[in-house]
């Protein structure tokens, strides 16, 4: 599998850290609901499909980015950079 | 069988040199010529029996020219160099090549396990699951009856014999990328090399075999008036010369995966006689194209019939290829039996090249006058609408019994005619080879008219061409090679010309005009013993049988049968078997399905595949002091990727004495340690404080420059996650440190919040554990160590308070010096660049010489902190919190931080959890690692209350202690239990204590 | 028929022409006790336990595909239960106990072979976490030892014991009373006994919705031959592993601790016995066993992606062999034959769910991770106890749904929330 790292270009997946799915949206800082939380960290909709998540560079430039990826077929959708610097690409 | 060499000529032995060649088969010395194949030589010397199958050991002779190989294989070499089940038709013969035959006691002419055969109706599909279970008296008996079954079981069977002495060769990866991959260089894959290599793409030509060329290699068309051979050897040397093409000949693409990543295994000096040991055995291609022409032909099938395992039966293309190009006569006489035109081909070749074709066999009645003429030209007798019903002779062939055949019934007659004969080349059709794109997951979609399956609907971008999609024949292969050219050139991007994106006529082609499409005949079943799968010995009636008890599912068949899944993966078997089973439920064969193929596409060594990570080339991570330890006597010891010391070891110690001894010296006077391990996180920005207090338990907002504080992070489920100080250098700047095992993780779980969750913030991390080298100094007298050498600070308590940072020089150094413990005495860790991390170690033994400095290793290092109660990795097991650690205080009320809201959750503050306290040892037996806390004696200890987590033997106690982790443990000190180890035959009575077994009021680290 | 020795050398003589298939390919009935959806190894046990310790056999067993297309068929075989845990060792002993009487109790060769399951140890640091391990599984009542360098150097010759290894052996953790099974023959094993009690196997019917009696779960609507029928029940299961999330969906349960990822199993030509025991390296991840055909076949990390492609990718491969190699240095000329991939319901901490619920009338049984096949009868035996009763059974009482949100994680490995690192 091959994905395109916005900074570095196309790039092996082994060069990546996977981190999981990308709808799952930390509840903002001053949010303590136990709830919000457990569903944040404990449930995923796991969709055989398009998948939105999140991969690592991490032994590229270590920056993260969010891959869209079918997870039956493994074609990749799109690479999009997350973070910081992430506007400045767009 | 008598196989022969034949006299030599044009057109006769066209692989083959004039040298002569020695090697050995079974302890024997042959000769051979340059250019045969073990399989070749072997029956140039006329041997016939080569292999034993795997279940019924029948003898078996060679099958096929190539490699999809069911009977004939080897074992090569000795010793580490053994390399067993070798298929003898993919070995190019080299001098002084040593085989042997496998799978047989005490022979292969003579094998003792043959007896196999005459349970052959009880030894049926699923035998093994029907019986074994053992007399039903006891269960727990029974077990041990398979079991006792099983040894003789798997003795009996297994092919050849591996070694355990290692591999000395070894093996490289290449890393490649292409525009264009085309897979096989024969007639197709040549028409869309030369057309896709026009264009000035990249292009890499994977070519199996030795030569590239393909079927053109013992081809007898005409091609621009040139013999096909001798024209495919102009355009590969054309292409060769081509900088923007690289033919890589003896590499088989063997996988396909994900985004055009294919996985190829060139074959480096296998051939050689002489190897150079320098370069690698083989060579692993991981390439990536971004389009891809598979162009990998056909395999060819046989028709099942009665008695056809025996040795001197073979496919008829491969009889064809031995005569044509190995210039051997597969028999002293031939009969083809087929139910296609290529069947034809083959006979009218070998008689060609001087063997005699007694008779063709076709169970079709209507044949082509242009088809009768080629076996009337190689005087054949011709035997239209008939089949073989049984074959003579129990070690080869002496002939065989025919009978006329119903196309439509699949009936053969009463009548019988015995054709005297040695060899019997057998044609059932072709398959598509397109197992690199079913890997892909590409259904397969059967083809009536061709009788065949074909690849189906691309997944990836890959255009077939040629036999492999079905375009069988030179024209329609290099027509078809062609239109995948175009297509792969559109993948890439490539701009064409108008004029080159049309599809030439293609050369000119002088040569036979035939059918390729079979009749729908895949068996003749006359109720003697056929097989299907070769290797496996799955007979026909083993396919019926699946089918009779329910398994008709093609994986069922698959896998009740054994069908497909040996070491050739069932290339010749599985579209027969499919057949079979298809006919036996009444479906059509579209219905039926095929099961997906898997790569590899042939066996590869795992050596090729590890590549570098072969052996223990594992990345080892040595400090910039490594080798000062090694110098000193210290042993080393992996911790993690790390090697670390474990004590320095002084003449006739052990460990125990020289940790305790380490340890001592410590809390008596000074000691020095390497830290360099530990993780280095450099974390800048406007919004660095507020980043580490959302990532800490504990408050960073407030911690003033030049100062360091301990902080604990968790996980977003409340659990601990790591560890370790934080100090502030400047406003906005940081150095976070982490456990040595945390590293990694800490630096992704850093990244993960900056990125994703809060990339507002304005905070900068950068991973420098390699930039800094550290060495803790600690005791008593370490301040006077530092004394004596650092310039440029102040250490003294009041220029260096606990917790405090300075910057300083040592011996010329820039260094920073923290002040804190983890042994629980007066301490400091001394920071420096990577690159001065030995001279520091040196200034700073030298420096504490006066004061008996001694250098301490890892083992010391945890005694210290275990009597301090310190807590590390074995107590931050990923299942506890702050609270079973004694490290409420440190979690702040204040704020939210990453975890703050999980580690509310009820179940964390009850109070029977595991919780941290100490054990000392009562009667002064060594607590040994890994033991469980129990209440009950040795025999009877009951249910475990807790274990143990980090044990040593306390200098400062005088007794053996441990770091445990007891339920409800905070409310049990004072209490006596057990440390029970079974496993290690120890029971030891214990009594609980607080964790802060050291100066618990910390007065030694502050003072 | 029942299958014996006898009945082979009968039919042998009769051209086997009398053997009858192993199971029945019956017509759905509109109504069931049960139906359990998924015809593989936990759904198929649990419906054999259904009807033979609790007497329920008006029960179903829906299967999209063949009968054991899944992770049955598709695993390394290794049968062990040298756990750390206390809710995990305890059920895992409760399958070895199984495992040791099933063919018999199914009249059928699983070929349980209890030959020994070996973990690696490469620091002393690592030997302390096994002796840890083996204590407790000791304190469980399941055999364990703690061996020295020696003694597996004596166990497994071609191991690379010396000191100058990369990653050294120190010792190793055995259960000397695990093992190994044929993974297909536990399929159909299990589906063959059932059937003979009455259960409805119902293969090439694929679940595309549930039925609902308000909240209630009241049976569910499948595809076969390409028609629409509902089949109801009073109790609807579910043990469908790697597709636990897609079924789910179906009846409305959009989300779950449950991530599926592939992983790729391999294995080797076969060769004459070379390893004794099943082995496991310490250094990192990889387990290997010979099978009675010889083949050696080995497994390491799952390819971490979410996945529900039956194929992984090189990566993996490259890791595996490479670590094969240096526990067993001789094995680089052994030749690979064959990798394929499962895909796996990883759940947030490595271990299953076996529960009432989440929806009235339904029943979960998920979330085995890669180690689902050692689990197949203790699976099948509690889940259908939970069935039966409406209440899991001591052995499985851990293996909640809602144990994640309560903070009261399974964690062997001590992972955290990361379904992709167990």
């Amino acid at each position: 599998m091959r994905l395109t790292c916005p900074y570095c270009g196309p790039r092996d997946h082994q060069e990546f850290t996977y981190r999981g799915d990308a709808t799952a949206a930390r509840p903002a800082l001053d949010n303590t609901s136990v709830d919000d939380h457990n569903a944040y960290v404990y449930d995923r909709s796991n969709p055989d499909g398009l998948h939105r998540e999140l991969w690592n560079h991490t032994s590229g430039c270590r920056t993260h980015m969010i891959v869209e990826r079918n997870t039956v077929t493994h074609d990749v959708v799109s690479c999009e950079p997350v973070g910081p610097f992430a506007e400045q690409l767009k | 069988m008598s196989a022969f060499r034949l006299n030599l000529r044009d057109g006769v032995g066209t692989n083959l040199s004039d040298k002569s060649i020695s090697f050995s088969f079974d302890g024997k010395s042959y000769r051979g010529i340059e250019g045969d194949t073990l399989a070749s030589a072997l029956l140039a010397n006329g041997l016939s029996i080569i292999g034993r199958s795997f279940k019924y050991h029948r003898p078996r002779g060679v099958f096929t020219a190539g490699s999809e190989e069911p009977n004939a294989l080897v074992t090569l070499h000795s010793g580490g160099r053994t390399e067993p089940n070798i298929r003898a038709t993919e070995v190019e013969l080299f001098e002084g090549l040593v085989a042997r035959s496998q799978n047989r006691r005490p022979s292969v002419n003579f094998d003792l396990m043959a007896v196999n055969q005459l349970a052959g109706k009880a030894f049926s599909a699923g035998f093994y699951y029907k019986t074994f279970m053992g007399p039903a008296l006891r269960g727990h008996k029974a077990t041990r009856f398979w079991w006792v079954c099983e040894q003789f079981i798997r003795r009996a069977a297994g092919l050849g014999r591996g070694t355990t002495i290692p591999d000395p060769d070894h093996y490289a990866r290449m890393n490649a990328f292409c525009d264009i991959l085309v897979v096989g260089s024969g007639a197709a894959g040549l028409a869309a090399a030369r057309r896709v290599a026009a264009s000035g793409v990249r292009v890499i030509v994977c070519e199996e075999s030795a030569r590239a060329g393909g079927a053109l290699a013992s081809s007898p068309d005409f091609i621009d008036g040139e013999p096909a051979r001798e024209w495919s050897a102009d355009q590969i040397a054309e292409l060769s010369a081509m900088d923007n093409v690289s033919i890589l000949t003896r590499t088989t693409v063997q996988g396909y995966f994900d985004d055009n990543t294919f996985f190829a295994i060139e074959r480096v000096t296998d051939h050689l006689a002489h190897k150079d040991r320098t370069v690698p055995r083989q060579r692993a291609w991981n390439i990536r194209a971004k389009s891809a022409v598979i162009a990998t032909g056909a395999l060819e099938r046989p028709m099942v019939f009665a008695g056809n395992d025996r040795p001197g039966i073979m496919l008829a293309d491969s009889a064809r290829r031995y005569a044509v190009e190995f210039g051997t006569a597969p028999g002293r006489a031939v009969a083809v039996f087929t139910n296609n035109d290529t069947g034809w081909l083959a006979a009218r070749d070998l008689a060609k090249a001087g063997v005699i074709v007694t008779a063709i066999v076709d169970v079709r009645t209507d044949i082509e006058a242009s088809i009768r003429v080629l076996g009337e030209e190689c005087r054949a007798t011709i035997h239209s609408g008939s089949a073989i019903r049984s074959v003579k002779g129990m070690r080869g062939v002496n002939g065989i019994v025919i009978a006329t055949y119903n196309e439509l019934t699949g009936e053969l007659g009463a009548d019988s005619k015995t054709i005297a004969c040695d060899c019997v080349a057998v044609s059932g059709g072709w398959s598509p080879a397109f197992h690199l794109t079913s890997q892909q997951g590409g259904k397969p979609v059967w083809d009536t008219e061709l009788q065949a399956f074909l690849p189906g609907d691309p997944l990836q971008k890959w255009h077939g061409a040629g036999a492999m999609a079905g375009e069988f024949g030179l024209a329609q292969a290099f027509r078809s090679g062609e239109e995948a050219a175009l297509k792969a050139l559109a993948d890439t991007g490539v701009a064409m010309p108008k004029q080159a994106a049309k599809i030439g006529s293609g050369p000119d082609i002088d040569g036979d005009e035939i059918d390729y499409a079979p009749a729908p005949v895949f068996e003749i079943n006359s109720g003697g013993k056929s097989f299907v799968d070769l290797q496996h010995d799955v007979t026909a009636e083993d396919v019926r049988l699946a089918h009779r008890e329910g398994f008709v599912s093609v994986e069922h068949l698959k896998r009740y049968t054994t069908l497909g899944m040996a070491t050739d993966q069932g290339k010749t078997s599985n579209v027969t078997g499919l057949a079979i089973m298809a006919a036996a439920s009444n479906k059509p064969i579209a219905d039926t399905g095929t099961t997906r193929f898997r790569p590899p596409y042939t066996p590869v060594a795992m050596g090729a595949i590890a590549g570098e990570k072969y052996g223990h080339l594992a990345a080892e991570r040595l400090t910039p002091m490594h080798d000062i330890h090694v110098e000193s006597g210290a042993g080393m010891y992996a911790n993690g990727p790390w090697m670390r010391p474990e004590t320095y070891n002084l003449p006739g110690e052990t460990v125990e004495q020289a940790y305790i001894r380490e340890t001592k010296a410590v809390r008596a006077g000074v000691g020095i340690v390497d830290v360099s391990t530990l993780g280095k996180i450099d974390v800048q920005g406007p919004d660095a404080a507020e980043f580490l207090n959302r990532v800490y338990t504990n408050g960073f907002a407030k911690l003033p420059v030049g100062k360091a504080r301990y902080g604990l992070m968790l996980r977003e489920d409340g659990f601990l996650f790591d560890d370790g100080t934080t100090w502030r250098f400047d406003e906005h700047r940081y150095l976070m440190t982490t456990t040595t095992a945390g590293a990694g993780r800490v630096m992704e779980h850093l990244e993960y919040y900056r990125d994703f969750v809060w990339p507002d913030l304005k905070v900068a991390l950068a991973s420098v554990s390699d930039e800094w080298a550290g060495v803790a100094v600690a005791g008593p007298k370490s301040r006077e160590l530092l004394k004596v050498c650092v310039k440029k600070c102040d250490v003294s308590d009041k220029g260096l308070p606990f917790m405090g940072l300075v910057d300083g020089v040592i011996a010329d150094i820039p260094v920073k010096i923290a002040r804190l413990s983890f042994s629980g005495e007066l301490a400091f860790e001394v920071y420096c660049g990577a690159h001065w991390g030995s001279a520091l170690w040196h200034a700073l033994m030298s420096a504490g010489r006066k004061l008996d400095v001694v250098p301490y290793g890892l083992e010391a290092l945890s005694t210290l902190r275990i009597e301090k109660g310190h807590v590390a990795g074995p107590e931050l097991n990923g299942r506890t919190t702050p609270h079973d650690l004694g490290l409420s205080g440190m979690v702040s009320s204040k704020k939210n931080f990453v975890g703050s809201v999980l580690l509310q959750r009820e179940t964390f503050s009850k109070q029977d959890r595991l919780q941290l306290v100490a054990v000392k040892s009562l009667d002064g037996q060594r607590i040994r690692g890994g033991s469980h806390l129990v209440a009950g004696s040795k025999d009877e200890p009951g249910i475990s209350q807790g274990h143990t987590t980090s044990t040593c033997f306390s200098p400062e106690l005088g007794c053996y202690i441990s770091l445990a982790l007891l339920e409800g443990g905070y409310k049990r000190h004072g209490e006596k239990l057990f440390a029970t180890n079974p496993v290690r035959d120890a029971h030891v009575a214990i009594e609980v204590l607080s964790h802060h077994m050291v100066d618990p009021e910390g007065g030694r680290m502050r003072g | 028929m029942r299958y014996s020795a006898f009945a082979i050398l009968k039919n042998a003589l009769r051209g086997n022409r009398d053997w009858v298939p192993a199971w029945r390919k019956p017509e759905p009935r509109s109504t069931y006790d049960v139906i359990i959806v998924g015809g593989g190894g936990h759904g198929l046990s649990t419906a054999f336990y259904l009807a033979s310790v609790h007497g329920i056999t008006n029960v179903a067993v829906i299967e999209k595909g063949y009968l054991g297309s899944g992770n049955v068929g598709r695993n390394t075989t290794i049968v062990r239960s040298n756990y750390r845990l206390t809710p995990n060792s305890g059920f895992y002993e409760k399958s070895m106990e199984l495992w040791r009487e099933l063919s018999h109790a199914l009249n059928y060769n699983v070929m349980f072979s209890p030959r020994g399951v070996l973990n690696l140890a490469h620091t002393p640091g690592q030997m302390d976490t096994h002796a840890e391990r083996g204590n407790q599984m000791r304190l469980m009542g399941v055999q364990s030892e703690l061996l020295d360098r020696d003694q597996v150097a004596r166990l497994n010759p071609g191991l690379d014991v010396s000191g100058s290894a990369r990653f050294p052996v120190h010792g190793g953790l055995l259960q000397p009373d695990a093992g190994n099974a044929r993974h297909d023959a536990v399929a159909w094993g299990y589906a063959r006994a059932a059937d003979q009690l009455g259960v409805d196997i119902l293969e090439n019917t694929e679940v595309v919705g549930f039925l609902k009696d308000g909240e209630r779960i009241a049976g569910v609507e499948v595809m076969r031959n390409g028609e629409p029928m509902e089949i109801r029940a009073a109790k609807t299961a579910v043990a469908v592993a790697g597709n636990t999330g897609r079924v789910m969906k179906m009846a409305g349960v959009d989300k779950l601790p449950i991530e599926t990822t592939v992983l790729q199993a391999f294995v080797s030509e076969s060769i004459k016995p070379i390893i004794p025991t099943v082995t496991t390296f310490g250094a990192g991840h990889l387990y290997v066993s010979q099978s009675d055909k010889g083949g050696l076949v080995f497994g390491g990390n799952i390819d971490y992606y979410n996945s529900y492609a039956q194929r992984g990718n090189l990566p993996v491969w490259e890791e595996v062999t490479g670590e094969l190699i240096a526990m067993f240095p001789a094995f680089a000329r052994l030749r690979l034959l064959r990798c394929w991939g499962g895909v796996m319901d990883m759940s947030m901490d490595g271990s299953p769910i076996i529960a009432t619920g989440p929806l009235p009338g339904m029943y979960l049984n998920a979330g085995w991770c890669y180690g689902g096949f050692k689990a197949t009868p203790a699976s099948g035996w509690c889940f259908a106890h939970t069935i039966a009763n409406d209440k899991a059974h001591r052995l499985n009482e851990a293996f909640t749904l809602e144990r994640f949100k309560d903070g009261n994680p399974i964690d062997e490995l001590g992972a955290g929330p990361t379904p992709w690192y167990h």
